[in-house]
């Protein structure tokens, strides 16, 4: 077991540094420096003024090199013009002795944000800090709905109640949050309803949360995930179901209920717990897409800033983030399963 | 000319469809008839759920093939603005009508003062266009390489696994961002992408028909050469654009000419397509590669490795074909997916122009307004719930009536 969590770790770093080499990749690439150069100074600039900027700023070294740097195992670029060094780690106006040479992931030293003019770690921990906010409420609503609309289908195979449940399980797998959010928006907070029961922004949910202005993006984004896990629920409890215990159990005459929540319950749980755990790559997407349609700003809305802005190092460092949630959501439910099945045993 | 009420609305638009039942209607009466002698498709009839989820799939299918090339379902022009029809309600008549026009919007306007209706309908036909054919791509692509993966293992299964595990691990949304701005386009990126994606159907066909005849040269060089050239044809007419594969303003690589190139794709559609395509193989690959392992250990597999076949017949004409089941089914979820994707792209901007009447970018433009005029989105909105639907529901009930015999 330990050897095998080693073997995983490894391979995940290897994964998280090659994509964020990709990232840094396609971030660096001349046109989008040239954007930012603009974006930086002003959109008239000529090409040798874009050149100057880039290169004063050590944009124009090769690949690897700032790869390295940006990793902090390189020495950080040092740049003289005019009497005056500034480089990738301290300011003019730092002092000789307190100028550091490596200044990178490693050190800590996430970077800047062209777009906020603030400390790329603040910003990102900050609007983690909310999304966290954001995702503790969907957890909450979403893992208790989707299990107990998978065990009620899965208990009585082809049952009314069955079918029903896996009707709207299926519709809330076919519904994007893009459509559910602004069906919901246009029911329950629009004039042209009446309803106006909630608010269609969830902009003042970030200093204090309130029934009204965050029901609409948590269930937004608990639907499109819910389906899916209710119906892995479902797959599962049904395949139980017709285990032999559960026909003695039956047999012997045990209360239907007794069966479903002491004998079949627990076994038919395994399976639906890696879904869940798999289940975040995706409700970051979903988190994306509703945080920016409620704007809310938290981490997805950061992403979509970061992205459109072509901010260099916010945008790695939400990337790092975002693919270090997705590998380690993959590890622990793979560790999960086989802890929680005796039968699978990993050398 | 007066307000219309819902109910005239809802009458004016069946009789608008008028095509797509009648369509609808020949489809279901032939099919009926006919569903013993259709195999799978025919049962599909069996089954309520899957017989509403493809009614469902076909009503857009339909939809979008008489309403986009056909032009026929639409009542105004999808892109013009008429004066005085900004954000109007559904059934408001139509401001200076002429002789001729249709009198009413009858899911009223957007903020851009243009009929809903007809966007809605022309922008079924992107998706239909697109949504299958990205799909078709990526299978091949996870097909291509799944199978050996599977079928091989070792080292190459590894490197193959670990690189879609990769790009699986990226959130879609970061890759969007990342590969489908107009900077990106400038460096040719989706360009090269597109010349590796798209090669695969090519090599997919080609070790398909050579594995099955090499036996016989004599059918064998004559069909591959016709079927070569004509795909070879498609391929380099799809990749290249002004008699160019790879343009950017420093270099390009010179295509087949103009006069040579059957049809040029636009651009943005292009990018959409490659994304697409490049985020959905992975999942594809890996599902192939996983029924590749399971039907390896069948005894008709070890059959064919006495009878001395080669490995390629074995994964394409034995293991293949006995892992239709759930590739069709699969199929058919993800076509519902790619129209996600696509929405998605359409939702935050991305790679198709804003005027474009897909439903993504119309749902964008109408988000605005949200809270005073939401006939703009939800128009769009429900258009692709009822098509997701329809598809998963046809998946469902695919999955149901193969398990049966």
């Amino acid at each position: 077991m330990g050897l095998f969590i080693l073997r995983r770790l490894g391979v995940m770093i290897l994964t998280a540094l090659c994509l964020t080499f990709v990232v840094f990749w396609l971030t660096n690439l001349y046109p989008n420096l040239e954007k930012l150069a603009k974006t930086q100074g002003n959109f008239r600039m000529s090409d040798e003024a874009v050149e100057s900027y880039l290169g004063k700023n050590g944009y124009l070294q090769p690949m690897p090199v700032k790869f390295g740097q940006w990793l902090g195992v390189l020495p950080g670029w040092t740049v003289e013009s005019e009497g005056v060094t500034t480089g990738k780690c301290f300011g003019a106006d730092t002092p000789e002795d307190e100028r550091r040479s490596f200044c990178g992931v490693l050190q800590g030293d996430w970077g800047f944000s062209t777009v906020f003019k603030d400390e790329v770690g603040t910003i990102v921990s900050t609007r983690l800090g909310l999304t966290g906010k954001l995702m503790f409420f969907v957890m909450l609503v979403m893992v208790p709905m989707a299990l107990i609309v998978g065990v009620l289908a899965g208990m009585r195979e082809g049952s009314k109640l069955d079918r029903s449940l896996s009707t709207f399980s299926i519709a809330s797998t076919a519904t994007p949050e893009y459509v559910s959010g602004v069906i919901f928006i246009a029911v329950f907070a629009s004039s042209a309803f009446g309803l106006k029961w909630f608010k269609g922004s969830a902009t003042s949910a970030m200093e204090s949360v309130s029934f009204e202005n965050f029901t609409l993006p948590v269930v937004t984004i608990a639907l499109y995930g819910m389906g899916y896990i209710a119906r892995m629920t479902r797959a599962s409890m049904t395949e139980v179901m017709t285990a032999q215990y559960i026909r003695t159990a039956r047999l012997k005459g045990v209360k239907f209920s007794d069966i479903v929540l002491k004998h079949a319950l627990r076994n038919a749980l395994i399976a639906p717990f890696t879904v869940i755990m798999l289940q975040f790559p995706w409700l970051l997407n979903g988190v994306v897409i509703v945080e920016t349609l409620f704007n809310y700003k938290g981490f997805g809305w950061l992403l979509v800033q970061a992205a459109s802005n072509n901010d260099i190092e916010l945008l790695l460092a939400v990337s790092v983030v975002s693919v270090i949630v997705v590998l380690v959501t993959q590890l622990i439910s793979d560790i999960g399963y086989v802890y929680l099945n005796p039968r699978i045993r990993i050398a | 000319m007066e307000e219309l009420s819902w109910g005239g609305i809802l009458a004016r638009i069946f009789i608008q469809l008028g095509p797509v039942w009648i369509s609808l209607i020949v489809l279901f009466t032939v099919s009926m008839t006919y569903k013993r002698r259709l195999g799978l498709y025919g049962k599909l009839f069996d089954s309520t759920i899957g017989m509403i989820g493809f009614a469902l799939v076909m009503f857009w299918v339909f939809v979008g093939v008489f309403g986009g090339p056909l032009d026929m379902l639409v009542t105004h022009d999808p892109l013009s603005q008429v004066s005085g029809m900004k954000n109007k309600i559904p059934g408001t008549p139509m401001r200076g009508a002429e002789e001729g026009e249709y009198a009413w919007f009858l899911l009223g306007g957007d903020n851009l003062a243009r009929d809903v209706f007809s966007r809605l309908i022309k922008g079924a036909w992107v998706v239909v266009q697109i949504a299958p054919i990205a799909t078709l791509f990526a299978f091949m692509v996870g097909i291509t390489l799944g199978l050996p993966a599977g079928y091989y293992g070792g080292r190459l299964d590894t490197v193959l696994s670990f690189l879609a595990n990769l790009i699986l691990a990226f959130p879609v949304i970061l890759l969007f961002y990342l590969l489908v701005t107009p900077e990106i386009v400038l460096t040719g990126i989706p360009n090269y992408m597109a010349l590796f994606l798209f090669v695969f159907p090519l090599v997919f066909v080609c070790i398909l028909l050579n594995s099955r005849y090499y036996t016989q040269p004599k059918v064998r060089t004559p069909l591959l050469i016709g079927v070569l050239g004509g795909l070879g044809w498609l391929y380099l007419s799809l990749v290249s654009t002004d008699g160019s594969v790879v343009a950017t303003p420093t270099y390009s690589i010179p295509g087949i000419p103009a006069f040579l190139d059957l049809f040029d794709i636009d651009p943005g559609i292009l990018v959409v397509f490659v994304s697409v395509v490049f985020v959905n193989s992975p999942t594809v690959f890996r599902i192939v590669r996983g029924l590749a392992l399971d039907i390896k250990t069948r005894d008709y597999v070890a059959a064919a490795q006495t009878r001395g076949e080669g490995p390629w017949y074995i994964m394409l004409w034995e293991i293949l074909p006995n892992a239709r089941g759930p590739l069709i089914v699969d199929f058919c979820l993800r076509i519902g997916y790619t129209t996600i994707l696509l929405g998605t792209l359409g939702f935050f901007g991305l790679g198709l122009e804003s005027e474009s009447p897909d439903w993504g970018s119309t749902i964008n433009a109408g988000r605005r307004l949200l809270a005073l005029y939401p006939h703009a989105a939800i128009a769009p909105a429900l258009a692709l719930l009822t098509l997701v639907l329809g598809l998963n529901l046809l998946a469902d009930g695919l999955r149901e009536e193969s398990l049966r015999d």
